[in-house]
């Protein structure tokens, strides 16, 4: 990392300093718009190409990354992004292609969308699958759009609430709000599972949908999966599960046989898409058969031998401008030719041995939320850190010293000092041990020294941002001194 | 400054309340301005309103949480601590006097007596 | 035997590692899934090795028409503008590329100083007061833009101006069919209507690339109590003014122009500015400047109480992902053109725009219909024009999108830098021939 102030563009701009050649305007002028609708000036950085291209370096010096550091980031699954799917993205054919083409003309984007919609489906056992939304979040929101118009089409207007349990991530009932739902919160045990009599409870005529995430947010399968499934759909609702974790459950159990009638994935989580310091991303949404009809546009069909995109008949609507981050889409379904259905299966196996053995060798330094088996990761607390004034904070910033990421804090919001670790299957057993041997030598220090982490970081560049200024005092753009 | 001044009254949603005729002076304790931590903004949107008991009159957030505000008694929201715009740490600093965030014209003063005392609030916390 | 060259453990190091957990098998650690479902077959597609995968999408790549093209005129909210190297450099750095959203500051500093510089190269665009550090793309930056402005005036009437593409309108209401939301025409409401609207959505460049008079909307609009909401492509600011100056309270646009890749429609990103007053009520990711504990300039994430994570269903939208990378892009895009290169490509656009335009319009057949255009127009032909795009076509002359109405055929045509005059020339003379086929 280099240590080094690096200053604003702005602040380095000099005037007549440029960093491209462009053509000429090469034909005749026309008249121009009437002056009141020209603008007279542009402010923009003036910078030599060598200076721009030293700034950028220097500045991704500055992150963390997975081609760099061990990202044990709960529920973001850090695994490895290949690079053949990065070369395979700049192939001419598909970053060119506009979007705006005919069907007829872009037949291999097409198929592309086609074969990784199969893909999708025989992975999650839920058949239909539409590749539109753009993120996670935008792939629930679909999900819950399309539990929604299901309810519509049989006339069960009363149906608008969303169950949702009080470990969901935040995304979960914030998408609820937008699909207009009243969400009820489902008490879970205190290790993440579902309060089978508080669900009993509280399901009704009126529960259009519960949003589960399997496994759940604390790294646990819902052992009364099935259980849970049938109460709603006894009482007419739909089961929704965010696939946030479908790294777990790869070759190990598909959603559509737990009754699981919608889901979503995150392509930028379980299948390799670049996180890009956050974002872009793609949430492909998969539903039942008879749920197709209410996909949001596009969805990809093939007739005799051409692909064609279509919008199908009760649909949910348009959620973005085209079809899809086909450029996400495509990386992803590399990634899935490159493994196999083989291939595949192990990336579940080992996420799952390696959260496991994370577990096991810290239990006796870290509470754990659960003495079950964890599935791809791990919640511990830093509450008997706490005793000596060390928070999960502190922790993480005392795992950045050492040239770890922090796992994930202070989520789920109903464990105390949260710290979600998850290895994934890209880590070697080397890699895996020095950062447990860490773990360790923090809650050994935290009894013995525990300035030493409350003073961490100390071998970054910066340390320790006052968060409170930033948002009392917003400065957030450029402005001459 | 007690953590808990025995001249105030407190309501369960930890708000303080200090009463002079019959205007209200009310903010937060210190009990709640530590959970919350650095406060960062304080949004009162009910200048002027006639509130009833425990109503929402604004929201406070911290860098990493945001809180409903909840009138410890029934009035006329007659003047914000304007200090707070540009100086949201008073809350953190001093939040029975420079922090204090809302005056109100109590409309039923009955209220009162649903309102705990320092060592009632005390017991709850 | 193992099948993936992206997992390092080894047959001994499991054995190990399952020892140390206290189990014989993995299938031991399974315990709570349901037994009747565990290890459902999955019958994917063969695995391809490496050089195989090259030839596989080499081979599909090749079943596009596009590396077959000699230049194209295709637009409607997606343009091929020229992607400089420095742009593609830099997003090849894995600790762009595989960084996370930045939770710990201290670990992240490029991703969010880079955030940081977005956020002013689109404000300094813009000439607005404020911008985040980036949406999903342009029509749902738009669309979280309306439910900004019901929020602001606590009100849920929306005026849409003529000049907004259905394309936009569909996503608008994908994203406020269940909030109560009225959607108006502009048109339709007469000038004696006393409503009072939370918001008029304009987007200029228009539909059919036509510039609106947007300030004048923003005095009608600021009438009724609402707030302007336009909808801008921002290469068009190299020379248009920018919603800054025409009184604009949230001004949205698709960055894909300045600096992304067309990539069949995705990954882009949305831009989204506001005026300052309106900050707390902006969805997305906030990037600020801050001090550290010696006082060192640095950046974090800030107004976090704003989004899902905190405020869960009272947040200001459900977004979790923040387009940084494509940011990246787009800030190096606009470092490397700088103010003069964008002023250049856009009157480069512009000029070449109208000379196209102008000389179609003189061939028997064609007519220009667009008035006070960027540099997209919309031409009225006699011809069907399927037949007139499969002509070019042929010709490997990716031509306009056809926005055929009723029984007029309308073709319309964008045209940028990368539409050399030599290639405009050739489209023009194979256009008056064509009444000869």
């Amino acid at each position: 990392m280099i240590n080094k102030h690096l200053p604003l563009l702005m602040d380095q701009s000099q005037k007549g300093r440029k960093s491209i050649n462009l053509p000429e305007i090469g034909v005749e002028k026309s008249t121009l718009p009437n002056k009141k609708f020209l603008r007279e000036s542009i402010q923009l950085p003036e910078v030599s190409q060598l200076d721009l291209i030293r700034y950028f370096t220097n500045l991704s010096s500055l992150n963390f990354s997975i081609d760099t550091n061990f990202y044990p980031l709960g529920s973001c699954t850090m695994k490895y992004n290949p690079k053949i799917n990065e070369q395979i993205s700049t192939f001419e054919g598909f970053s060119s292609s506009h979007p705006n083409q005919t069907d007829e003309n872009v037949q291999g984007c097409l198929e592309v969308m086609y074969n990784l919609q199969n893909e999708l489906a025989e992975i999650t056992g839920l058949k239909s699958v539409s590749l539109a939304p753009l993120a996670g979040a935008q792939g629930e929101y679909a999900g819950l759009l399309i539990a929604r118009e299901y309810h519509k089409f049989n006339g069960n207007n009363h149906k608008n609430i969303a169950l949702i349990p009080d470990s969901a991530h935040g995304t979960n009932p914030a998408s609820a709000a937008m699909a207009g739902l009243n969400a009820v919160t489902i008490k879970t045990t205190s290790e993440g599972d579902i309060d089978i009599e508080d669900l009993k409870e509280k399901v009704s005529k009126d529960t259009a949908v519960l949003m589960l995430t399997l496994p759940s947010t604390l790294g646990l399968f819902e052992p009364n999966i099935l259980e849970i499934t049938k109460i709603v759909h006894d009482h007419g609702g739909l089961v929704y599960a965010d696939g946030a974790n479908l790294n777990a459950l790869l070759g190990i159990a598909k959603f559509g046989d737990l009754g699981i009638d919608i889901c979503h994935s995150n392509l930028h989580k379980t299948f390799s898409t670049p996180h890009g310091g956050g974002g872009p991303g793609a949430g492909p949404v998969m539903v039942t058969k008879n749920l197709e009809r209410f996909l949001p546009y596009p969805h990809v069909k093939k007739e005799n031998e051409s692909f064609i995109s279509y919008t199908p008949e009760n649909t949910i609507g348009r959620l973005n401008g085209f079809l899809g981050s086909f450029g996400i889409l495509l990386r992803a379904y590399t990634y899935i030719r490159s493994l196999g259905s083989g291939g595949l299966k192990e990336i579940s196996e080992n996420a799952i041995i390696n959260a496991n053995y994370i577990q096991e060798k810290l239990k006796s330094h870290y509470k754990l939320t659960s003495t079950r088996y964890c599935m791809h990761e791990t919640v511990l607390s830093a509450s008997r850190q706490k005793e000596n004034g060390i928070k999960a904070l502190d922790i993480a910033k005392k795992l950045l010293d050492e040239g770890f990421h922090a796992p994930t804090m202070y989520f789920p919001l109903i464990v105390d000092e949260a710290l979600m670790i998850e290895p994934t299957e890209s880590e070697s057993k080397e890699t895996i041990d020095s950062f447990i041997d860490c773990m360790i030598m923090i809650s050994e220090l935290s009894s013995k020294n525990p300035e030493e982490i409350t003073n961490a970081p100390i071998n970054l560049p910066v340390q320790r941002l006052d968060e409170a200024l930033a948002a009392r005092n917003p400065i957030l753009s450029w402005k001459k001194d | 400054m007690s953590e808990i001044p025995n001249n105030l009254k407190y309501s369960k949603d930890h708000e303080w309340v200090n009463i002079e005729d019959n205007i209200a002076t009310i903010g937060i304790t210190l009990h709640a301005a530590e959970s919350l931590g650095d406060i960062v903004y304080i949004d009162v949107s009910s200048l002027n309103q006639e509130l009833n008991q425990f109503d929402k009159f604004g929201e406070i957030e911290s860098v990493k949480a945001v809180s409903d505000l909840f009138i410890p008694v029934s009035g006329k929201v007659i003047e914000i601590n304007q200090d707070l715009e540009g100086n949201p740490e008073y809350v953190n600093d001093d939040c029975y006097e420079k922090g204090w965030i809302i005056k109100v014209e109590i409309t039923n003063s009955n209220d009162l007596s649903s309102l705990l005392d320092s060592s009632e609030y005390e017991k709850i916390i | 035997m193992k099948n993936s060259p992206y997992i390092p453990a080894t047959n001994s190091d499991q054995v190990e590692m399952l020892k140390t957990i206290g189990v014989n098998s993995f299938k031991d650690l399974l315990t709570d899934v349901p037994k009747s479902h565990l290890f459902p077959e999955l019958k994917l597609q063969e695995m391809l090795s490496e050089p195989e995968l090259v030839d596989y999408f080499n081979h599909l790549s090749k079943k596009n028409i596009t590396f077959k093209k000699k230049t194209s005129f295709l637009g409607g909210g997606a343009y091929n503008h020229y992607i400089p190297s420095t742009v593609k450099a830099m997003i090849q750095r894995g600790e762009f590329l595989t960084s996370y959203t930045p939770y710990q500051p201290e670990a992240s500093q490029g991703t969010l100083q880079v955030g940081f510089e977005f956020q002013s190269m689109i404000t300094q665009l813009f000439e607005m007061d404020v911008c985040n550090a980036g949406m999903y793309d342009g029509p749902t930056a738009l669309a979280e833009a309306a439910l900004m402005a019901c929020r602001i005036k606590k009100n849920k009437k929306i005026l849409i101006h003529n000049s907004v593409s259905k394309k936009l309108l569909e996503v608008l209401n994908s994203y406020s069919k269940w909030q109560d939301v009225e959607i108006i025409n502009f048109e339709d409401i007469n000038s004696m209507n006393e409503d009072d609207y939370s918001c008029l959505l304009v987007q200029s460049p228009s539909q059919n690339g036509e510039i609106i008079d947007v300030e004048n909307l923003s005095n009608l609009i600021h009438k009724k109590n609402g707030l302007l909401i336009q909808h801008t492509y921002p290469i068009s600011l190299g020379l248009i003014k920018p919603p800054g100056q025409l009184n604009v309270d949230i001004a949205t646009g698709e960055g894909q122009s300045i600096g992304v890749p067309l990539s069949f429609g995705g990954p882009y990103i949305g831009l989204l500015t506001c005026k300052k007053e309106f900050i707390r009520q902006l969805p997305g990711r906030i990037i600020g400047q801050t001090v550290d504990k010696k006082g060192k300039t640095s950046y974090a994430l800030t107004l976090q109480t704003r989004e899902q994570h905190i405020r869960r269903e009272n947040a200001t939208s459900n977004i979790c992902t923040s387009t940084q990378l494509i940011g990246l892009m787009v800030s190096v895009y606009l470092a490397t053109i700088g103010p003069e290169g964008l002023k250049q490509i856009s009157e480069t656009c512009f000029h070449r725009a109208h000379y196209f335009a102008s000389e179609i319009n003189k061939i028997d057949g064609f007519k220009l219909i667009s008035n006070n255009f960027f540099n997209e127009f919309v031409i009225e032909a006699d011809k069907n024009i399927n037949e007139i795009n499969n002509y070019l076509l042929s010709n490997n002359i990716e031509s306009g999108l056809n926005i055929s109405s009723g029984k007029k055929n309308l073709i319309m045509f964008a045209v940028t830098e990368m539409n050399n005059p030599k290639d405009i020339d050739e489209t023009l003379s194979l256009l008056r021939r064509i009444n000869d086929q």
